[in-house]
């Protein structure tokens, strides 16, 4: 390059600042300062009372203290992660096993675009609609229901919604319907990645196409599966959509699908700014960590 | 890999029961997947008393009655207001959020400048966070800009969206190359117009893909529009949905429930067979993988 070019180069450089101001000023007016006033807003006591209100009064971290100590926290924490978990094996389960057979040239799977096409469909669906269908075809006189009393396995209407394990169930098979079509198509772009005389030369020296799961795929997967696994763990504490819809907001039966985005929804609406505060600093701390993680892992492999 | 046969018969059965289990493992998933969908599109051509009646696999012939009843329910359940609102707020939304994020990609990608990594790890890092966690600030930044009741706060903000900001960069390192852009530059192109008339119809496979993900996402968006909108009139699909689970349910037409759930999801399956193939492909590219 020579110094005459290198002068143009500066001229035309200042574009790259003008073309990231549109980027630059809708995120920090609609994404950053609203994280500090959040942030902000969880050190005041500031909420209303009847038609009173109160506050706003410094307080500093009473609200957190009242949050963590409360135990209702806790129940609704418990519940997200245990949909989450119930949603995940199978999800994960199902996605390795799919990845691993349409990744697989030895079997020369037909229709791959149909399968990928109709897997991935769910995950396209609002949640909310695919909330209420299931509300509605799981109510207590719905088809579900008709149709295992027509097939002979119950006698009486299984009320689905009013269990605490079928109604978190529920939820965890909606949210693995939705998303185990994405985790396969993510895990076969990184089996996809393998390279494939490793294969050969496992099956020259004789492994079965188990064994070559175990022992190739699946350690060479692992920076994806911990990928997945983190992205889906956030994706998990975002839950809201589906039981909200499902419960009309209850987390019923007894709080048992509550999860926390709906705890900080119900703080949101009823305009207690201060303790809705500190569990979005709480639920932004949790995630910001996780995402660091992401990005580590993705920056790691990028330079590999 | 085909040589696998020769090793003998006894493997080439090995292999065809592996490809029949696993026809019949993806035969037994694809059916879970639909069925929900089946059942939903079978219920809505049934009537109220058809469907107390119980489960039924038979189509009937209520479709375009029951939706007829549904656009009838007018101010208890605004349907048709609802799929325009949540038409507008998701087009708009797809239209700003591809373009400016090609922008913003084109910055990264075409230009050095000190703060370029910067910018770029910073966008990285930011994608993961969820809008929920400064859900409460933004609610009171839209309330403090009179902005309750209004779709700006749910369009604007898609300007600014790391992730397909993040697909367009991968996009554009594989197949936008500089020296096209040195060549308009040498033409005396100025550095918008190139922008606008070389590089954008260059991302147009791109574009779409995004255009879709972000168009769906805000159509199925309902945390942010439930806080926001609180007008009958302004009320997006999803919030439409929450008001129908909370009505008495005793005096309701079912058909009516499942037409009203068919009307808001079955605008995108269809949109989606259609394109399907690049959306898959497009989850496949947009994946951060090494």
């Amino acid at each position: 390059m020579t110094s005459t070019r290198r002068g143009k180069v500066v001229s035309y450089n200042k574009w790259g600042y003008i073309f990231l101001i549109p980027f630059v000023v809708v995120y920090l007016l609609f994404s950053f300062v609203p994280l500090v006033s959040t942030i902000y807003n969880s050190f005041f006591e500031n909420y209303r009372s009847g038609l009173t209100q109160i506050g706003p009064t410094f307080i500093g971290l009473e609200n957190f203290k009242t949050i963590l100590t409360s135990g209702e926290v806790w129940v609704y924490a418990k519940n997200t992660m245990i949909m989450w978990i119930l949603g995940f094996i199978p999800q994960i389960l199902i996605s390795l096993l799919l990845g691993a057979w349409f990744s697989d040239p030895s079997l020369r799977l037909g229709c791959q675009g149909f399968f990928k096409t109709v897997i991935y469909l769910p995950n396209l669906i609002m949640a909310s609609a695919f909330a209420m269908l299931f509300f509605t075809l799981f109510s207590d006189g719905g088809p579900i229901n008709s149709l295992l009393m027509q097939m002979g396995f119950i006698s009486t209407p299984f009320k689905f919604l009013s269990n605490v394990w079928s109604a978190r169930f529920l939820v965890a098979t909606m949210n693995c319907l939705m998303w185990f079509g994405n985790t396969t198509i993510l895990l076969m772009a990184g089996m996809m990645g393998i390279d494939t005389s490793l294969f050969e030369a496992a099956r020259v020296d004789g492994a079965t196409s188990t064994q070559v799961f175990f022992k190739i795929t699946l350690p060479l997967l692992r920076p994806i599966l911990v990928y997945v696994m983190i992205t889906s763990l956030i994706g998990g504490l975002q839950m809201f959509d589906v039981p909200q819809i499902l419960t009309k907001g209850s987390g019923d039966p007894m709080r048992s699908t509550m999860t926390l985005i709906m705890y900080l929804n119900k703080h949101l609406f009823s305009k207690n700014y201060g303790l809705g505060g500190a569990l979005s600093v709480i639920l932004f701390v949790i995630t910001g960590i996780l995402s660091l993680l992401v990005f580590k892992l993705s920056s790691r492999n990028e330079s590999n | 890999m085909r040589e696998v046969h020769s090793n003998g018969t006894k493997k080439g059965i090995n292999i065809h029961a592996r490809r029949g289990l696993a026809y019949i493992v993806l035969a037994i998933i694809s059916i879970l997947c639909l069925f929900w969908f089946l059942l939903l599109f079978i219920n809505t051509t049934r009537s109220h008393s058809e469907l107390n009646q119980g489960f039924s696999i038979v189509p009937s012939k209520y479709l375009f009655s029951n939706i007829r009843k549904l656009v009838k329910m007018g101010e208890r359940l605004p349907i048709l207001t609802g799929l325009l609102n949540s038409l507008i707020v998701a087009g708009l939304s797809a239209v700003l959020s591809t373009y400016f994020s090609v922008m913003t990609a084109y910055a990264i990608h075409a230009y050095d400048f000190k703060l370029k990594k910067f910018m770029f790890t910073f966008i990285l890092m930011i994608m993961m966070i969820p809008t929920q966690v400064s859900a409460l600030g933004f609610l009171q930044l839209v309330s403090g800009m009179k902005l309750e009741n209004s779709f700006i706060p749910l369009i604007v903000p898609s300007i600014a969206a790391p992730v397909t900001f993040f697909y367009m960069k991968q996009y554009m390192e594989s197949s936008l190359p500089l020296s096209l852009i040195e060549a308009a530059r040498i033409d005396g192109s100025g550095e918008f117009r190139t922008f606008n008339s070389i590089v954008m119809p260059l991302m147009k496979p791109a574009i779409a893909v995004q255009a879709i993900f972000t168009f769906v996402s805000s159509w199925n968006n309902y945390f942010t529009p439930a806080l926001i909108l609180h007008d009958p009139k302004k009320r997006t699909i999803p919030i439409l949905i929450a008001q129908l689970r909370s009505m008495d349910w005793s005096n309701l037409d079912t058909g009516v429930v499942y037409a009203m759930i068919a009307l808001s999801i079955f605008p995108v399956i269809i949109v989606y067979l259609i394109l399907s193939k690049h959306i898959v492909q497009g989850v496949a590219m947009g994946s951060v993988k090494g």
